[in-house]
């Protein structure tokens, strides 16, 4: 009895989520038969912001750890990503010693390199910061992330405070990327991927030690889970694909903003979660979707979008308990 | 069972804990021989919660040590201990109380097959994991509730279900802290005939106030009060013995 109702539960929310694949997909070529593909960049961007609110349900919805510092990641791929493609365009290397790194203009290469630098940084950072707990946890991570954004700010030749306006784009494969569309189906795919992968490994062993050890930390080390290593873990994967998703948004704005790495865009990454629902995955995705397109709306209508934007975050919070998408599914996730 | 011969599987040497100028334990030494249930008891306030801390790792000594199956872990975290063989019930059930009742079992079993970096094949569809989450479901008479979430059961049935996630754990040592506390009278009697029926298979340190269960289940037993041993034995030595009534039994027993 129970069993069926789980499998019915899960049938709908796979069938909404495959329903929401069929509009994205759709969206390119819909778009353009509307004239109105300069929509496609927006998008993109919601894409963008998509897997970096779901990568942060890793830590936030699935480990029960608020991190308020996911702006250091997002932000740092995104200038992982403007610096290899500024230096490819001056034709000067990134770092000449000790080793040489020139600057790429291969998103083969820039992909994987803003993740692997973002995942080194959280691994550093989560190191430390998972020594810590509830309100110290959020605190050390905002102090570390401000401490990113501050360094940044004092490197001149990435523009500073002004940011990093590029002039190159990247090629995938070789192959130039010509056009909107490529800029987000590349957004697309990973965005998917990372969905299928995460979704996976948290129904897998991992998962479940990770979920558990959210739910009760002191049984899972009385059963002998290397609670502490099982985080880290999922903060690296967590701050790697953050990473990832400040690449594209760099690539598709053609602009590196220091605003990425500020304290307010890893809160923008936490509202998302919260609104479309933690520990989902899909939700995440939904918030980051309805947030920036409430904003965008809303600050099309009025200079004081800010204000009509609280309070219905609030009402959405406070109506919506389990998120946007849990409202959807009906239920909440388990566990 | 009195006195199995054999090597001691846990040992508590010389513990002392301080709290500021409260000495909670001070040189408590206890051993724990193979299949052995020993007891710990002792007013409030007599130190056995901070026993259990310091034994489990959860409490660092400011002296002594412990030593699991004649290896040292004095310096080893909780799980490090559990990886050796040490499994512990808590005064208040811990559990994963938004999982299913199964899952919290399968949590359990699974760190005796691999370590939990495995990322593809869902926990569930394991055959070798299941056959086992069954079996201990079964045993602890949990399986009809077994896909429900652990939320839901009853404090008593908590309890039945946190019994089972350690024994499917498989370990040396059974640290039982306090299980029959908030149980009525059958529920403590069925979980004396439980622990009864486990006697011999695992060594237990079980701290317990119903002294009812203790004098059932216990074949030594170890008084404390006021963080001391002052008394440690064969049952029917500790319920002759004058001091420990003084201290403590006199309140409790045939009153």
């Amino acid at each position: 009895m129970a069993e069926a109702q789980a499998t019915a539960r899960v049938g709908l929310d796979g069938v909404v989520a495959l329903c929401g694949l069929c509009l994205l997909a759709a969206a390119p070529p819909v778009l353009e038969h509307l004239q109105a593909d300069y929509l496609l960049p927006t998008l993109t961007r919601m894409l963008a912001y998509g897997l970096a609110a779901a990568a942060l349900d890793l830590v936030l919805g699935y480990g029960g750890l608020v991190s308020f510092g996911h702006g250091a990641f997002l932000g740092t791929g995104a200038y992982v990503a403007g610096a290899l493609l500024q230096h490819a365009s001056r034709g000067t290397p990134v770092l000449a010693w000790p080793i040489m790194v020139p600057g790429s203009t291969e998103a083969l290469v820039i992909l994987p390199a803003a993740a692997a630098v973002a995942g080194i940084l959280a691994f550093l950072i989560g190191a430390i910061s998972l020594r810590t707990r509830g309100v110290h946890f959020i605190m050390i991570t905002l102090a570390f992330a401000q401490l990113v954004y501050f360094l940044v700010l004092a490197v001149p030749e990435y523009g500073g405070t002004d940011g990093l306006m590029l002039s190159a784009r990247w090629r995938l494969a070789g192959l130039p990327v010509r056009g909107d569309a490529p800029r987000y189906w590349i957004a697309l795919v990973l965005l998917v991927l990372f969905l299928l992968a995460a979704r996976r490994a948290m129904e897998a062993r991992y998962g479940l030690a990770l979920r558990g050890a959210r739910q009760n930390e002191r049984r899972l080390l009385a059963l002998g889970y290397p609670v502490y290593a099982i985080r880290l873990l999922a903060f690296t994967a967590s701050g790697a694909c953050t990473g990832l998703a400040g690449a594209l948004l760099a690539d598709v704005a053609m602009f590196v903003s220091p605003d990425l790495l500020s304290w307010q865009r890893s809160g923008e990454l936490i509202i998302m979660v919260v609104l479309g629902g933690q520990g989902t995955l899909i939700g995440p995705v939904v918030g980051a979707f309805t947030l920036l397109a409430l904003e965008e709306e809303l600050s099309a209508l009025t200079e004081h979008w800010m204000l009509v934007l609280g309070p219905i975050l609030l009402l959405c919070v406070l109506l919506f308990r389990r998120g946007i998408w849990g409202q959807v599914i009906g239920a909440a996730y388990p566990g | 069972m009195l006195r199995t011969p054999g090597e001691p599987v846990l040992e508590a040497r010389g513990l002392t804990r301080r709290f500021g100028s409260l000495v909670a334990v001070s040189e408590v030494s206890l051993d724990l021989l193979p299949g052995e249930c020993h007891a710990v008891i002792g007013p409030n306030g007599a130190g056995k919660s901070t026993l259990i801390g310091l034994i489990a790792g959860e409490l660092v000594p400011d002296a002594g040590t412990v030593l699991l199956g004649g290896e040292d872990v004095g310096r080893l975290d909780p799980a490090a201990r559990a990886r050796r063989g040490l499994g512990r019930t808590f005064q208040i059930a811990e559990l994963c109380l938004e999982f299913s009742v199964r899952r919290n079992v399968l949590l359990a079993v699974q760190p005796r097959f691999a370590g939990p970096f495995h990322f593809l094949r869902r926990a569930e569809r394991l055959s070798q994991l299941a056959a086992h989450v069954d079996a201990a479901l079964v045993s602890a008479g949990l399986i009809d509730r077994a896909d429900l979430p652990a939320a839901t059961l009853s404090h008593g049935e908590r309890r039945q279900l946190e019994l089972a996630v350690v024994l499917a754990s498989r370990p040396r040592v059974l640290l039982l802290d306090e299980p029959a506390a908030g149980l009525g009278p059958s529920e403590t009697e069925a979980l004396a005939n439980r622990l009864a029926a486990l006697k011999g298979r695992f060594a237990m340190l079980l701290v317990e106030h119903d002294m009812d269960t203790v004098f059932r289940l216990a074949d030594r037993i170890t008084v404390l009060a006021e963080g001391r041993v002052i008394a440690s034995g064969l049952p029917e030595d500790i319920r002759a013995d004058r001091t420990v009534r003084e201290a403590y039994l006199g309140e409790m027993v045939d009153a």
